[in-house]
């Protein structure tokens, strides 16, 4: 399994989660957890998806859902989850 | 399973403090390009190096996307030149014939430096070793991104003199040879004692005989997350402080291991070592002086400085190596002072000397850096501040480094600017009692008597 943690930062909209979950499924990507809140008064989406079998490669996925949330309004990262486990798990 | 707060708090450290891959170096051994002319060793090294390196940078740019953080330099360090070219370099020309060699695969190849234009000198100079470091004006002005290098003493050997009191005189003449940009071919330059083998820092990176074939070194960073991490310690005793300075440490350093495993899996070439250095820039919040403000200081400096870098660097290593399997390199707070907005500001004010700066490198990881003085300082001054800083390193055992600019033209209360990640400085003054009698005796210091352990 390829894990990956998709961020989104910024006002709360109605249909973010429905656009990237939309892209997502068009390209395979299964979600696995989604969970929100809200820090500092910014809405905070995080989903951990598993993109091993995914019919575009890593980095399109992130430039593409990178653009998502220019449209939308919102700051849409999209990172391997090594990352935050590296940092956050001994 | 990861939660939203880690994966936000991450994503701040990289976003607002400032965390990045300093950078991903990879050292490469030219040993087996010397040939018996120069022109043909200069083909055989631009062939390995452009061979070699000819994905790092891709490669380093897709870790940055993969990942989502920033890898600020790519960088090359090569074997010591003084050793590759010590067969076919006759004259201090030739010697640079393979400086511009150098520059030119480094940029064939997009890097932003590449280092190892330099000489092991620690106990005396060779013939070739001593061309080198005279072609060093001509090398370091007419290239571009080449960095050199000279380890002048170590604790082994004692300090080489007749070196140290020579860089005095060389380091003046590149400052003279590129007086049109600040005397900017100085901060290519920086005298060692003690260099460790394994540095992926510039200037004083170079891939050392001891190493293999081809590695990959990573330079972490983040002074500005240590700093933000240091707001929630406001008025707690030290033993909160070093807590939280050592778990800031290890979630950078766990950072610079990952992009380092996933730089040598995808460049097929072995990790070698993560050096743990708080590596600030001139940009606001990313300043290790800031980091020793935080902790209680009035500027970077003042009484206490040291006992604050002390602290900080050990806590660094401390927090560091367990996040790591291999450290190496400098390991430690850097403190040059055109990169860090606060030391900026505090060698401005007067607050910070190059006094206080020397007891400061007692402590942390290097030395005397990126320190702009008056361009009419004598060269025996410049031996003298070099001879000091290596007597530093080969008493306690530890690497020490100068990296000074003499600017040409300009003085005390004037502003040196060296564009980008060097920043800018401001001259400051030296003492001006002379030490020539001392540092032109000629010949050698021992070794000193700690170091004699068989």
């Amino acid at each position: 399994m390829n894990k990956a943690i998709i961020t989104v930062v910024g006002q709360d909209t109605v249909g973010i989660i429905a656009r990237v979950c939309t892209y997502l499924s068009e390209h395979h990507t299964n979600v696995l957890d989604i969970s929100q809140t809200i820090i500092d008064g910014f809405f905070n989406m995080m989903m951990i998806v598993d993109y091993s079998d995914a019919d575009v490669a890593f980095e399109t996925i992130v430039e593409d859902l990178e653009a998502l949330g220019e449209d939308i309004g919102v700051r849409i990262r999209c990172q391997r989850e090594e990352i935050f486990t590296k940092m956050h798990r001994v | 399973m990861l939660n939203i707060m880690e994966v936000h708090e991450t994503n701040q450290m990289i976003e607002q403090e400032k965390l990045d891959v300093r950078t991903i170096t990879m050292g490469i051994n030219l040993m087996d390009c010397a040939r018996a002319d120069v022109d043909e060793t200069c083909e055989a090294i631009y062939a390995k190096i452009t061979h070699y390196a000819k994905d790092l940078v891709s490669t380093g740019e897709s870790i940055e996307r993969d990942f989502g953080i920033p890898i600020v330099n790519k960088r090359i360090t090569v074997t010591p030149i003084a050793l590759v070219g010590a067969s076919c370099c006759k004259t201090s020309g030739d010697f640079v014939k393979i400086a511009h060699a150098l520059d030119r695969a480094a940029k064939t190849v997009g890097v932003d430096l590449i280092g190892g234009y330099s000489a092991l000198v620690s106990k005396s100079m060779t013939p070739a070793e001593e061309l080198l470091i005279r072609s060093l004006p001509a090398a370091l002005s007419e290239t571009d991104i080449v960095c050199s290098s000279v380890n002048v003493g170590s604790t082994k050997t004692g300090i080489d003199m007749n070196a140290v009191e020579m860089l005095g005189h060389i380091i003046k003449e590149i400052a003279e040879a590129t007086a049109d940009i600040d005397s900017y071919g100085c901060v290519k330059f920086v005298a060692f004692c003690n260099a460790p083998d394994d540095n992926p820092f510039m200037a004083g990176g170079f891939h050392g005989v001891t190493e293999g074939d081809a590695v990959i070194n990573v330079g972490v960073s983040g002074p500005g997350v240590v700093s933000r991490a240091l707001d929630a310690a406001e008025g707690k005793d030290f033993e909160f402080l070093c807590e939280t300075i050592k778990r800031t440490a290890f979630k950078i350093t766990r950072v610079g291991q990952l992009v380092a495993q996933e730089a040598s899996k995808r460049l097929g070439l072995p990790f070698g070592i993560i050096d743990l250095s708080l590596a600030p820039t001139p940009a606001v919040g990313d300043s290790v002086g800031e980091v020793l403000e935080k902790m209680g200081l009035t500027q970077v400096g003042g009484p206490g400085t040291t006992a604050a870098l002390a602290m900080l660097n050990d806590q660094v290593k401390k927090g560091g190596i367990m996040a790591s399997s291999y450290v190496g390199g400098l390991s430690g707070a850097f403190i040059p002072v055109s990169e860090d907005k606060n030391m900026i500001d505090a060698a401005e004010s007067g607050c910070l000397t190059i006094e206080k700066l020397e007891a400061m490198t007692c402590v942390c990881s290097v030395g005397l850096d990126m320190i702009a003085i008056p361009g009419d300082t004598p060269a025996s001054t410049i031996s003298g501040i070099i001879a000091d800083e290596s007597a530093i390193g080969m008493v306690n055992q530890k690497t020490t480094a100068v990296r000074i600019i003499p600017v040409v033209g300009k003085t005390v209360g004037q502003m040196a600017n060296f564009g980008g990640l060097m920043g800018y400085a401001p001259i400051m003054p030296v003492n001006t009692a002379s030490c020539e009698a001392f540092v032109t005796r000629g010949g050698r210091i021992p070794a000193p008597i700690h170091s004699f352990k068989n």
